[in-house]
């Protein structure tokens, strides 16, 4: 067994971490403030190669692999989840899809510019009444010719009104249910297509979930991805490698916080010494950075898993129930250790710890995570 | 165009620390960076690539881990990559360095313009790049803060404390630039990627035409008589709000959170 990092994947992690302390850090605080999305960011991450990061060169990626992505957005979301979840989103939500069912002309069309990171991407799924329970959905598709005409509405579209090419799900078959469902590529800009209110959140403030609404929107057959009624399958297996990204991206948060009260525990002078030389303290840090440990390791797993080929929905799904739990009860401690300054915004741990709750709730609740693994291991 | 950087690589200013008793860098745990004003000069030399064509190599005198910082220039975008290693280069002053350097220089054969940074950070002296254009016999323009290249002519802009001068040389010519000339490209991740699988050539003493009495610590007039560390000033503390009214209730609350007042 081999727990060694290779020599590219550690030099990948170090230019990514140069970047994002550089590039992302100095802006977060405030982004989140004014709930601005830095499509700047993702230009230059584009230009840097970081949003095309596993996907091979021929379709504009860098060739890398996903343990590799899996630390790009870990190391982009310790210093800022948002940034982390608009990359998660557009790499392992919209370009995966594309890449994995998209035909040659669809990759070559879609997938290039999204892995150069001339455009960006989202993925539409969830619906007003469709949440966990996808077979709800409403938005229907109806084929005309060699156009589909879509009709609907998708909400806490992540990147949503901001990406040039969106994955949204569309029933073609009301009758057949889930088995119904397809998958469609869609471009900003087609007639039809609008977005609605951005939410406003607890949390990862600097990243955007609009609505999303499409009436009588046209859009080329040729934009189907896979076949029709492979909708849901392309859905959850698109699914279970962002609920990677999203282990990473609670990962990077619980990180960053564990880092922050490492420091400022070392600081902060009470009773005249440090307080992290109460053992109070000290053994709270050791707690967290236990539980960082082990959600790192479950997480690379499950990165490796999907880079090697082998099967990665239950390692992913407990990737990212540890992890989101790792980085919620982190930053929870983080905030602690910081007493009343934590709670402040002085300091970065309490955007943290609002970040942190996001990550045990989308790409599926972990309750979802538990009925992914609990089918895996009951079966 | 032809364009060869000369980089150094440094310990990590930022966190090192000097030993009290024997005077000397405590080196162990200490990242190696390449040193910084380096960087610029590797961003100057690639941006004129990009505007006027050519290729962009790398060299650097130093221990065989300085791989490590060459294969950062790689990354950023340099084509070729040169290591000068030798355990004779050993305890080289800038002399013996310069020396060396333009040895290398030299086996190299062809070369439009050489860029350096103004200094590094470890050594301060801001000696090699001159040294270098010495050996070599060719003009030298320091301390650059812009660039411009039209045919065999160069023009720049050198920074001075109170001011700048406008300077035009021809090439060949050798370059030392200061930081505000730009700001260093990121590596990119296919860079990253190449420079990993790149193999850097490590030309030794034997690869060189040079007199091995003018090389590492016998070729190296200068002698260290001590080195001490200044002492440290405390750091101070800005603050600016939006306001002198907000300013000023931060500053209140932090003098009466430190019980000074």
């Amino acid at each position: 067994m081999n727990f060694e990092l290779t020599k590219e994947q550690e030099d990948i992690r170090s230019m990514i971490r140069d970047f994002a302390e550089k590039s992302v850090a100095p802006t977060a605080a405030e982004r989140d403030e004014k709930e601005y999305f830095p499509r700047e960011i993702f230009d230059q991450m584009g230009e840097l190669g970081i949003l095309g990061l596993p996907y091979p060169e021929e379709y504009g990626g860098a060739g890398s692999d996903f343990l590799s992505y899996a630390m790009a957005v870990e190391e982009i979301s310790r210093v800022c989840a948002s940034t982390g979840i608009g990359l998660s989103v557009h790499v392992s939500l919209c370009s995966w899809p594309i890449f994995h069912y998209g035909t040659e002309e669809q990759k070559q069309k879609f997938l290039r510019p999204l892995a150069e990171g001339t455009k960006l991407g989202a993925f539409g799924l969830t619906e007003p009444n469709a949440g966990t329970d996808a077979s709800a959905a409403t938005t229907t598709a109806v084929k005309d010719g060699d156009h589909y005409i879509l009709n609907g509405a998708k909400i806490f579209n992540t990147n949503g009104g901001e990406a040039e090419i969106e994955v949204i799900f569309a029933s073609t078959d009301k009758a057949a249910g889930l088995k119904g469902m397809s998958a469609f590529i869609v471009e900003k800009g087609t007639p039809g297509l609008s977005f609605g209110k951005k939410e406003v959140k607890m949390g990862i403030r600097s990243s955007v979930q609009r609505e999303v609404f499409m009436k009588d929107c046209r859009i080329p057959a040729a934009n189907l991805l896979g076949k029709e009624g492979q909708g849901f399958k392309i859905a959850m297996t698109a699914l279970d490698g962002g609920r990677i990204g999203v282990a990473a991206q609670s990962l990077g948060i619980a990180q960053g916080a564990l880092e922050q009260a490492i420091k400022y525990s070392k600081e902060r002078v009470q009773f005249g010494k440090p307080i992290s030389s109460n053992q109070a303290i000290a053994f709270k840090i050791a707690d967290m950075a236990a539980k960082v440990e082990g959600a790192r390791l479950l997480v690379y797993r499950a990165a490796y898993h999907k880079s090697h080929h082998l099967p990665y929905s239950k390692e992913a799904a407990m990737a990212k129930l540890v992890a989101s739990d790792a980085a919620m009860s982190v930053t929870t401690d983080a905030v602690q250790i910081f007493g009343g300054y934590g709670y402040t915004r002085e300091y970065p741990v309490e955007r943290m710890m609002r970040d942190a709750k996001i990550t045990q709730i989308y790409e599926g609740t972990n309750e979802v995570q538990r009925m992914v693994i609990s089918g895996a291991v009951l079966r | 165009m032809e364009i060869l950087v000369c980089i150094k690589q440094v310990p990590d200013t930022a966190e090192v620390k000097i030993d009290p008793v024997t005077n000397t860098l405590i080196r162990q745990g200490v990242p190696s960076i390449v040193n910084p004003f380096d960087k610029n000069a590797l961003e100057a030399a690639l941006q004129l690539k990009d505007k006027h064509g050519g290729k962009v190599t790398v060299i650097s005198m130093g221990p065989p881990q300085a791989k490590e910082a060459l294969k950062e220039c790689l990354a950023m975008g340099a084509d070729k990559a040169i290591l000068v290693s030798d355990r004779a280069f050993g305890g080289s002053d800038t002399l013996a360095t310069s020396y060396t350097l333009a040895a290398t220089i030299r086996k190299i054969g062809t070369y439009d313009l050489i860029f350096c940074g103004k200094q590094a950070i470890d050594g301060d002296t801001a000696q090699v790049g001159p040294e270098i254009a010495e050996h070599l016999g060719i003009a030298q323009i320091t301390y650059v803060a812009k660039i411009e290249v039209n045919g065999d002519t160069v023009s720049v802009e050198r920074e001075y404390e109170e001011g700048y001068g406008i300077i035009e040389g021809k090439l060949p010519l050798l370059i030392s630039v200061v930081k505000s000339i730009n700001e260093p490209r990121y590596p990119t991740i296919k860079g990253t990627m190449k420079a990993n699988r790149a193999e850097i050539p490590v030309w030794t003493m034997a690869d060189l035409d040079v007199d091995e009495q003018r090389l590492g610590l016998k070729g190296s007039p200068t002698q260290v008589r001590r080195i001490f560390t200044p002492p440290q000033r405390t750091e101070g503390v800005i603050i600016q709000k939006d306001t002198a009214w907000e300013s000023v209730a931060v500053l209140i609350q932090k003098l009466s959170d430190a019980k000074i007042i």
